[in-house]
C-alpha cells in the first residue's frame, strides 16, 4: 500500500457511505451472542427504518448485516415469539419478555447547566458531567440495587449507554422498572421550573433517602470539581440569580449575598460558594437552627440538581423500547459506539474514540506476513484501535455467560431435589 | 376442546401431588387438611369432583363480587366505607368463615372458594387486558380478607406459605439503624425503632414501596419494615397470579372450543370486560312482584324505570312506534317488571295507536310479543354439533384432534399427559383433569320445551346490538352524546340538577366508560340516597334494568309501609 496516500483514503471513509459501513461490519463489528426471538430494527440508507427483524443465528445475523447495510441499528427486547413472524402470529401473541435494563444519558439534559458547549456538541470538559453520573448511578446500581454485569458504552456523540445484563435484571416486569426508574429519578421537571430536585417527600428540611444521601456524598466532590471549578457555574449575574433561586428567600441570607455579588462581578463560582457556606454557617452561630436547616437541605438538593444522573426515564420504564447497540458507528460523527470502563470515566474523551474511517485505515496498515502470530489467524479487528474496546466487551459478555450458565446448573440441581 | 366421554373414573396420576382428591361428603363440618386456613394462594389446582352446576354457579358468584369489587373502587369511597361495603356483599354471595366460627360449613365455603376461583382463571386468562383486571381485582378481594382475617389465623396462614422473606437480625439491624430510621415515617422515636421488624426482599417483589422511596435498599434487597407486610403478601400474591394465568393462557389456548364451557367461559369473560358481574336476574316474585297492569305502566315509569327503559318508553308514547330492538328491549322489561301477557298485549295495542291497523297488529306483532313470552317458537333443538345430555355423569376430556367435537371415549385423561409431553407445567394437566371431571347435569339451555326469552342485563343492552342513528335503544349513558345525556336526564328525573357536584360526577363516570357507575348514581340522587349506597342494599351497583326497578318499587313500598299503621300493612302482605 502506498504511503503517500494515507491521507486522502482517510477522507473517503465517510461513514455514511455504505461501503465504509459495509467493510466495517464484514471485518470489524464483534460476533454478538443473538436470541432467536431478540428484536432487530435496522436504520437504512435514507431514514428507512425496518423493525421486527430476528435471526437464528449470528450468522444469519451477520449476513443480514452485510447484504442491508445499515447505517445503524438497534437492539430491543426479546419476545414471546418470533418477531419476524408477528404477522402470521395471533394478537397478543409477541409480547416482550426478557430485556436487558437499560439506561440513557443524554447530553442535551444538561444544556441548561453547561457553560463550554450547547446543543449537539460535546468536548472533554463537558463530559465531566457524564463521568460524575456514570460513577454515581454506577454505584447505586451495584451497591444499592446488587447488579454486577454493567455495560458503559458512548452513544457515538454526546451521552452514554448503560446495559444491565443480570439474570434479575433481564426478568424485570415494566412495572418494576418503572419503580427502579421512579426510585433513581431526582432531577425532574421541565425548563419552565426552577427547582428540579423534590425528593423530601414535600418538606423542605426532611432528611434525604440514605440511599440517596449515600449519592450525595458521592457527588459532593464532582461538584466541587465540575461545577464551581471547571465549568464556573455560578459565575455570571444570571447564573447566580438561579442558585439564589433555588434557596430559600432569606433577607439576611439571600439578600445580603445579592447585593454582595452584584458588586464584585468577577468572583469565581468557588468563591460565590463559599460565601453562601459561610452565610449559612452564620445562621447555626446565631441559634437560627431551623433556617439553617432548610438552607443546608436546600444547598443539598442544589449539589443533586448540578451532578446527579439525568437520565431518560422513558428508555429505562419499558421492555419494548429499543436501543442502539454497542459497536455501531454513529452516523453523524463516524465514531464507533464503544465500551467505556466507568471507574475511568473521567479519563475518557469522546474526541479520541476511533471513528470508522481511522479503523479501515488501520486494516489497510495491515502488514500481510503478520496474519499468523503464534499459530492463530488474528481477527481483523485485534489489528486496529478498537481491540481494547472489543476485549472489554468480551469479557463483560463471558461473565454474563458464566453466571447464567451457573444459574441454570442450580435450577436443575432444584428440580432435581424437588421429586 | 373438551370432550365429553362415558367414562367415570379418573386413572391414578403417576404424580402423588396432584392426586389429593377430596371427596366432599366424607370430611364433615370444619376445617380439614385441604383448606387448613380461610385465606389461599390458589397455588394447589384442585382435583375435585364438580358437577357442571357447581362449575357455572361458583364462577358467578365469583365473578359478581370481583365486579363489584371492581366497581366499589371506580367509585373512590373512602378507605372505610369501601370495606365495610365489600363486607356485606361478600357475606352474601362469597362467605367465608373463620376456623373459629361455629355452624359453618367452613370445608363447603373454602371449596366453592376455590372453584370459583380456578374456573374464572380459564375465563380470564385469555388477554392481558382481561389477565390484569382480574388480578387487580382477585387481588384486592385477597386483600380485604387479609385485613379482616383473624389475626393468629392470618400469621399461621403467612407462615405455610413460606415466603422466602429473611428477618433482618439484631447486628445487622444495629449495623444500618441510620438507614433503617431514615426510612421510617418522619419523626419515629427511637423505641418505635427497636419495636420495629425488617424483612429483606429482593426489591423487585415490593415495587410500590421502592418507587415511593420507602424503603431501604442495599446489595439488591429491600427492607421492609413488618408494619408494610402487606405489600409483600400483596405483591407474592399477585405475581403468583399473574405467572399462573399466563402459563395457562399458553397452555389452553383451546379451551374455548368446548361446546359447553365454552360459551359459559365467554359470558364470565364478556360480562367481566363490560363492567358487570354476571347479571343473572330472577324477577322477585314475592319481593315486588305484583302484577303491572296496562293501565299502571306510565305510572311505573315515571317513578321507577332506568334511564334506557325511560327513553325508549318515551319515544313509543311520542311516535307510536319503535324499531325491531327497542320494541325487543322494553317487551322482555315490562315482562320482567310484572306485566302480563294478557296486559301486554292491550298495553301495545294502545301505545301503537291509530297509526297501526288492528290486522296488522295481530299479525306482525302480537305474535313478537307472545313469542318473548315464550308463547310461539319452535321448539328449540339440539345444536346439530352437540349431543344429548346423558342422565348419568360423563367425564370430559382436553383433546386436540381437529376433527370435531364428537365423543371419543378412547381419550382416558392418563393420556392427556402423554400426548402434551409439551406442556411445560403439571399443574395445568392436573387442571385438566378437575375440570376434566365435569358431570353432566341437566342443562337449561338444551331444554327441549319452550323457553321464554331472556331478558336482558345491562351488558348486553350495553354491548350487543349497538343502535343506528334512527333507533331508541341501548343505553343512554353509553350511547348518547354528553350533551344530549345531560339534558335527557334533566328532563326526565327532576330530582337532578345541571352543574351540581351528583351531575358532575355521572358525566366523569360517563366519560371513563363506567357507565353502571352513573347509572348508579342516578339511582342514589334519585332515590335520596348518598353516594356508594348503590341501589340501598349492599351498595350493589346497577347490573340490570329490572333490579334497578324492582329495588326502586321496594324502596317505595318500604317507605309506604313505614307510614302506614301496622295491620294494614300486614293485610297488603297477604294481599
Ligand atoms: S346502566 Fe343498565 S339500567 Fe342503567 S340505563 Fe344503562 S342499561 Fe339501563
Ligand atoms: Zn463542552
Amino acid at each position: 500500500m502506498p504511503v503517500a496516500v494515507k491521507d486522502e483514503v482517510m477522507m473517503d471513509y465517510d461513514p455514511s457511505s455504505p461501503q465504509v459501513m459495509n467493510a466495517f461490519y464484514r471485518r470489524l463489528f464483534p460476533p454478538a451472542k443473538l436470541f432467536t426471538h431478540r428484536e432487530f430494527a435496522f436504520t437504512l440508507a435514507g431514514d428507512i427504518y425496518i423493525r421486527y427483524n430476528s435471526f437464528h443465528s449470528a450468522d444469519d445475523f451477520k449476513k443480514e448485516v452485510l447484504r442491508l447495510n445499515p447505517s445503524r441499528f438497534e437492539i430491543g427486547p426479546q419476545y414471546s415469539a418470533r418477531p419476524r413472524d408477528r404477522k402470521t402470529l395471533a394478537t397478543g401473541a409477541l409480547q416482550p419478555q426478557r430485556r436487558e435494563l437499560v439506561f440513557d444519558i443524554d447530553m442535551t439534559d444538561y444544556d441548561e447547566i453547561r457553560t463550554c458547549c450547547s446543543d449537539k456538541k460535546i468536548c472533554r470538559r463537558c463530559w465531566g458531567y457524564i463521568a460524575a453520573a456514570v460513577k454515581v448511578l454506577d454505584h447505586t446500581l451495584r451497591e444499592t440495587f446488587g447488579f454486577r454485569h454493567l455495560l458503559w458504552v458512548y452513544s457515538g456523540r454526546r451521552g452514554i449507554h448503560c446495559w444491565i445484563s443480570d439474570a434479575a435484571a433481564l426478568d424485570l416486569n415494566d412495572d418494576q422498572r418503572k419503580s427502579l426508574v421512579t426510585f433513581l429519578e431526582v432531577v425532574k421537571g421541565s425548563s419552565q421550573q426552577a427547582k428540579k430536585v423534590n425528593v423530601r417527600g414535600g418538606r423542605d428540611d426532611a432528611e434525604l433517602h440514605p440511599v440517596l444521601k449515600e449519592s450525595l456524598d458521592v457527588l459532593k466532590p464532582e461538584f466541587v470539581r465540575v461545577c464551581l471549578r471547571d465549568q464556573d457555574c455560578f459565575k455570571t449575574e444570571r447564573q447566580w440569580e438561579a442558585l439564589l433561586s433555588l434557596l430559600p428567600q432569606d433577607r439576611e441570607v439571600s439578600s445580603a449575598l445579592r447585593s454582595q455579588w452584584q458588586s464584585q462581578p468577577d468572583l469565581s463560582s468557588e468563591e460565590r460558594w463559599l460565601d453562601l457556606v459561610s452565610a449559612v454557617g452564620e445562621l447555626k452561630k446565631n441559634g437560627k437552627t431551623a433556617l439553617f436547616h432548610k438552607y443546608e437541605k436546600a444547598m443539598e438538593d442544589v449539589i443533586l440538581q448540578y451532578t446527579y444522573p439525568r437520565i431518560d426515564a422513558e428508555v429505562s420504564k419499558h421492555r419494548n423500547h429499543l436501543l442502539k447497540s454497542p459497536f455501531v458507528v454513529h452516523p453523524g460523527t463516524g465514531r464507533v459506539c464503544v465500551p467505556v470502563n466507568p471507574a475511568l470515566a473521567e479519563e475518557f474523551d469522546p474526541e479520541t474514540v476511533p471513528t470508522v474511517g481511522e479503523l479501515l485505515h488501520e486494516l489497510n496498515g495491515i502488514p500481510a506476513e503478520s496474519e499468523e502470530t503464534k499459530g492463530r489467524k488474528m481477527e481483523d479487528y485485534e489489528h486496529t484501535a478498537l481491540k481494547p474496546y472489543v476485549d472489554m466487551f468480551v469479557k463483560h459478555v463471558a461473565a454474563v455467560l458464566r453466571d447464567a450458565r451457573m444459574s441454570r446448573k442450580s435450577v436443575i440441581k432444584e428440580e432435581n431435589t424437588d421429586f | 376442546m373438551f370432550k365429553p366421554t362415558t367414562r367415570h373414573n379418573i386413572p391414578a396420576s403417576s404424580d402423588p401431588r396432584l392426586e389429593v382428591k377430596l371427596n366432599k361428603r366424607a370430611s364433615g363440618v370444619g376445617s380439614s387438611g385441604r383448606w387448613p386456613y380461610r385465606l389461599n394462594f390458589y397455588d394447589r389446582p384442585p382435583t375435585l369432583d364438580i358437577t357442571l352446576e357447581e362449575f357455572e354457579t361458583c364462577a358467578i358468584s365469583r365473578l359478581r363480587v370481583l365486579s363489584h369489587i371492581e366497581s366499589l373502587s371506580h367509585r373512590s369511597l373512602p378507605y372505610a366505607q369501601l370495606s365495610a361495603a365489600i363486607s356485606t356483599y361478600l357475606k352474601q354471595h362469597l362467605p367465608l368463615a373463620s376456623n373459629t366460627a361455629r355452624n359453618v360449613n367452613t370445608d363447603e365455603e373454602r371449596r366453592r372458594d376455590e372453584i370459583g376461583h380456578w374456573v374464572l382463571r380459564l375465563a380470564f386468562c385469555r388477554s392481558p387486558d382481561l389477565r390484569s383486571r382480574f388480578v387487580r381485582s382477585e387481588t384486592s378481594l385477597f386483600r380485604h380478607r387479609f385485613e379482616t382475617d383473624d389475626v393468629s389465623e392470618r400469621s399461621a396462614f403467612l407462615r405455610s406459605l413460606q415466603l422466602d422473606w429473611q428477618q433482618v437480625d439484631e447486628s445487622e439491624k444495629a449495623m444500618y439503624a441510620d438507614q433503617l430510621k431514615g426510612c421510617m415515617a418522619w419523626g419515629s422515636k427511637e423505641d418505635a425503632f427497636r419495636a420495629e421488624t425488617w424483612f429483606k426482599v429482593p426489591w423487585y417483589n415490593v415495587p410500590d414501596l421502592v418507587g415511593s422511596r420507602r424503603v431501604f435498599i442495599r446489595g439488591g434487597m429491600a427492607y421492609v419494615p413488618q408494619s408494610q407486610q402487606i405489600s409483600l403478601v400483596l405483591q407474592a400474591f399477585s405475581a403468583r397470579l399473574e405467572k399462573a394465568l399466563e402459563l395457562t393462557a399458553k397452555n389452553l389456548p383451546r379451551l374455548d372450543e368446548d361446546e359447553r364451557l365454552g360459551p359459559v367461559i365467554d359470558h364470565l369473560a364478556a360480562s367481566f370486560l363490560s363492567g358487570l358481574g354476571a347479571a343473572e336476574y330472577q324477577s322477585s316474585e314475592n319481593s315486588s312482584g305484583s302484577v303491572v297492569t296496562a293501565d299502571m305502566v306510565d305510572d311505573v315509569a315515571r317513578k321507577h324505570f332506568p334511564p334506557c327503559m325511560r327513553n325508549v318508553y318515551e319515544r313509543l308514547k311520542k311516535d307510536h312506534h319503535l324499531k325491531h330492538f327497542g320494541r325487543l328491549q322494553l317487551v322482555l322489561f315490562l315482562k320482567g317488571i310484572g306485566l302480563p301477557l294478557d296486559e301486554a298485549i292491550p298495553f301495545w295495542r294502545k301505545m301503537y295507536g291509530a297509526s297501526m291497523s288492528d290486522d296488522k297488529f295481530n299479525k306482525e306483532y302480537k305474535y313478537n310479543i307472545r313469542h318473548s313470552y315464550g308463547q310461539e317458537g319452535r321448539r328449540a333443538n339440539y345444536p346439530p354439533k352437540s349431543s344429548p345430555p346423558s342422565p348419568e355423569s360423563s367425564q370430559l376430556v382436553y383433546s386436540r384432534s381437529t376433527r370435531g367435537l364428537h365423543l371419543d371415549p378412547s381419550i382416558r385423561v392418563s393420556s392427556v399427559e402423554s400426548r402434551f409431553p409439551s406442556l411445560e407445567s403439571r399443574a395445568i394437566v392436573s387442571l385438566f383433569k378437575s375440570f376434566g371431571n365435569l358431570r353432566r347435569i341437566a342443562d337449561p339451555s338444551v331444554d327441549p320445551t319452550l323457553t321464554p326469552l331472556p331478558l336482558r342485563s345491562c351488558q348486553q343492552i350495553l354491548t350487543q346490538n349497538q343502535p343506528g342513528t334512527q333507533d331508541s335503544h341501548g343505553c343512554p349513558f353509553r350511547h348518547f352524546s354528553p350533551d344530549n345525556l345531560q339534558s335527557f336526564l334533566l328532563s326526565s328525573y327532576p330530582q337532578l340538577e345541571r352543574s351540581s357536584p351528583e351531575m358532575r360526577d355521572i358525566m366523569d363516570s360517563v366519560k371513563s366508560a363506567h357507565y353502571h357507575v352513573a347509572c348508579t348514581r342516578v339511582f342514589e340522587v334519585t332515590h335520596g340516597l348518598k353516594k356508594g349506597d348503590g341501589l340501598g342494599k349492599d351498595a350493589e351497583s346497577v347490573s340490570h334494568p329490572n333490579k334497578y326497578t324492582d329495588r326502586s318499587r321496594e324502596l317505595e313500598r318500604e317507605k309506604l309501609d313505614a307510614l302506614k299503621p301496622k295491620e294494614e300493612a300486614d293485610d297488603l302482605m297477604q294481599g
